[in-house]
């Protein structure tokens, strides 16, 4: 099992925030807006160098949305920032309407997804916002790992012309992604070859993807691990020279199970190569109030559960 | 296309394509269509300074228009065909199968004049303060119009981007709300009363206007002062009186004709009250 160290403990919310300052210093057409969270998102550098080009929209999230969608048309690329909650379902049919249908080059960055943003409880907790994104047709959806990767994905995101929901989250976590490695969307990175099981995992669940990788070895079983970073467009190809190769699948995110990213590697691998599959996912609840450890815990989302999806899914193998 | 006769002339020809496209295919919303013709004659005609020759989707150079009310897209579709954004004979795809002109207006299949996909309700606002900011970013100043339906004001969006437009003085922007009192389910008094509308857009500090949509001398007038009132630090909106189904005596006084096709009797009915005058598709 490769050994990664991670450089320090950063959050993804303040690797969006240092990409999106390089790319208004660089491209004069990138447009950022808020909806009254230019702190948490980590947007103040951007708004206090480009003032012009930042609009505060207060708290309204769905006017937020149609801005951007306009903007496009005038050629501008907006960035949108707020919580991952109120960057979708809250505003589902402006993005619907306005921004995929309309395949508008708009970038949907949300912070703050999943269990991880702890104590605020479920109101805030947004499980759900991979599947309602990864529905749309012309919808890209990221889900980034680290500080480093979500730096270089807001950057990359500003390349790709239409429609992209970039999800990252509040606690620090180790960074642990090379600081030049470019972002390619929808080509999945492998961070460990193996033979006995593939682990496919995006977000904060990825590093734990690697604790479970040394757990497993000292038990003598050699796991892939994959992060697939870029939901939708699924890397295919990725996901099934690997299946072929350890014969049995481990899926891992901080999302409902339904709609996420095992649902999209299940549906993958059902038609193209049946395959044993054990998902880590939220299972069809809310989450609530607690900090980030524990929450990750109780939801089964931790690394031991990781290692016991491995451990079942080899048992599976024919 | 100048001169006022002219003008009610195209009226009249575009009210007979509404009619007869959406007759054509036994569904499509003739009412708002019909009530807010002379505006659309008017704003493309005379009022805005567009190009329909050279279409981009960028319109930097150019007025650029929204319906936000998109379930008026045979009008529209008319009025952008008469001007030249694409061929009149090809309203006769309306709502078909592999048409570019969809039931609400879209930009999937490129359809000149369309910018972006409208119909559910109460998002062409938000759009066009988007482009009215995009075109104060380009130094481009020219003007972005957008057209609501009164019930559509009961839509909690329209209410967000109005605060957010006097407040960030989009004064690019005019806003034409057609003000016809009713929607599907019946009077918009009864359903959701709008209340004071003009004290409503002046609390929310909008510069407002009023005038009779199915006058198209006064529509005109009053664009022009629109236009006039634009750059001095608000967004202006214009509250427009209309009837739904102008033109056609038995579509007129009713929510009934919302968004249902006349048949073939009313068709014909419809016609004999709004003769040929530029040609049929």
């Amino acid at each position: 099992m490769k050994t990664y160290t991670p450089s320090d403990q950063k959050d993804t919310r303040s690797g969006f925030g240092e990409g999106l300052y390089e790319l208004g210093k660089r491209n004069p057409n990138v447009v950022a807006l808020c909806a009254d969270l230019t702190g948490s998102m980590k947007m103040d550098a951007f708004a206090a160098e480009f003032p012009d080009r930042f609009i505060q929209v207060g708290i309204a999230e769905a006017n937020m949305i149609g801005i951007a969608a306009g903007l496009t048309i005038g050629g501008k690329i907006p960035f949108t920032g707020t919580f991952a909650n109120f960057s979708t379902g809250r505003v589902y049919d402006q993005i619907r309407q306005s921004v995929a249908y309309s395949n508008k080059n708009v970038k949907i960055c949300a912070s703050h997804a999943g269990l991880t943003l702890g104590e605020d409880g479920a109101t805030h907790q947004i499980l759900e916002d991979i599947g309602l994104m990864k529905m749309l047709p012309n919808m890209i959806v990221i889900n980034t790992c680290d500080f480093n990767q979500t730096k270089a994905a807001t950057i990359a995101i500003a390349d790709h012309i239409g429609p992209v929901y970039l999800r990252f989250g509040r606690p620090k976590v180790p960074n642990f992604t090379p600081k030049d490695q470019k972002f390619k969307i929808g080509k999945a990175i492998i961070l460990n070859e193996g033979k006995d099981v593939s682990i496919f995992a995006t977000g904060h669940l990825v590093w734990k993807a690697i604790e479970a990788g040394y757990i497993l070895a000292e038990k003598g079983i050699d796991a892939e691990i994959i992060n697939i970073h870029t939901i939708k467009p699924l890397d295919k190809n990725a996901v099934i020279q690997s299946a072929i190769k350890t014969k049995c699948v481990v899926t891992a995110e901080e999302h409902q199970m339904n709609g996420g990213l095992g649902d999209s590697i299940a549906q993958l691998l059902s038609r193209e190569l049946p395959t044993p599959i054990e998902m880590v996912a939220v299972n069809d609840k809310f989450g609530e109030s607690g900090t980030p450890e524990e929450l990750m815990i109780k939801y089964e989302l931790d690394t031991i559960n990781i290692v016991e999806a491995a451990l079942k899914s080899i048992s599976r193998k024919s | 296309m100048s001169s006022i006769e002219e003008l009610k002339s195209l009226a009249t020809q575009v009210r007979r394509d509404v009619l007869r496209m959406v007759h054509a295919v036994n569904s499509g919303h003739p009412g708002g269509s019909l009530g807010c013709t002379d505006f659309f004659v008017a704003l493309f005609n005379v009022i805005m300074d567009h190009d329909p020759k050279n279409f981009t989707m960028d319109g930097v150079g150019q007025d650029i228009f929204f319906l936000s009310n998109g379930h008026l897209s045979p009008v529209w579709y008319s009025v952008l065909a008469h001007s030249g954004y694409f061929p009149i004979k090809e309203l006769c795809t309306f709502r078909k199968l592999n048409s570019r002109l969809q039931g609400h207006p879209a930009t999937a299949e490129h359809l000149p004049g369309i910018r972006i996909a409208s119909g559910s309700l109460g998002q062409g606002l938000s759009v066009g303060i988007g482009a009215a900011i995009a075109k104060k970013l380009n130094k481009d100043d020219k003007l972005v119009y957008t057209l609501h339906g009164d019930g559509e004001l009961q839509e909690g969006q329209i209410w967000e981007a109005a605060m957010f437009a006097s407040a960030k003085k989009i004064d690019n922007l005019i806003s034409t709300i057609d003000y016809n009192g009713k929607q599907i389910d019946g009077p918009t008094e009864k359903i959701n009363s709008l209340g004071n509308l003009k004290l409503k857009f002046s609390a929310f500090d909008w510069d407002v206007l009023e005038m009779n949509g199915n006058d198209i001398e006064e529509v005109i007038q009053t664009l022009k002062i629109a236009k006039a009132h634009t750059g001095k630090g608000k967004p202006v909106v214009i509250i427009m009186k209309t009837e739904m189904g102008f033109g056609v005596d038995f579509m007129m006084g009713t929510h009934k004709w919302h968004g249902v096709a006349p048949n073939d009797e009313q068709l014909a009915k419809a016609l004999a009250q709004l003769p040929e005058t530029i040609g049929d598709y």
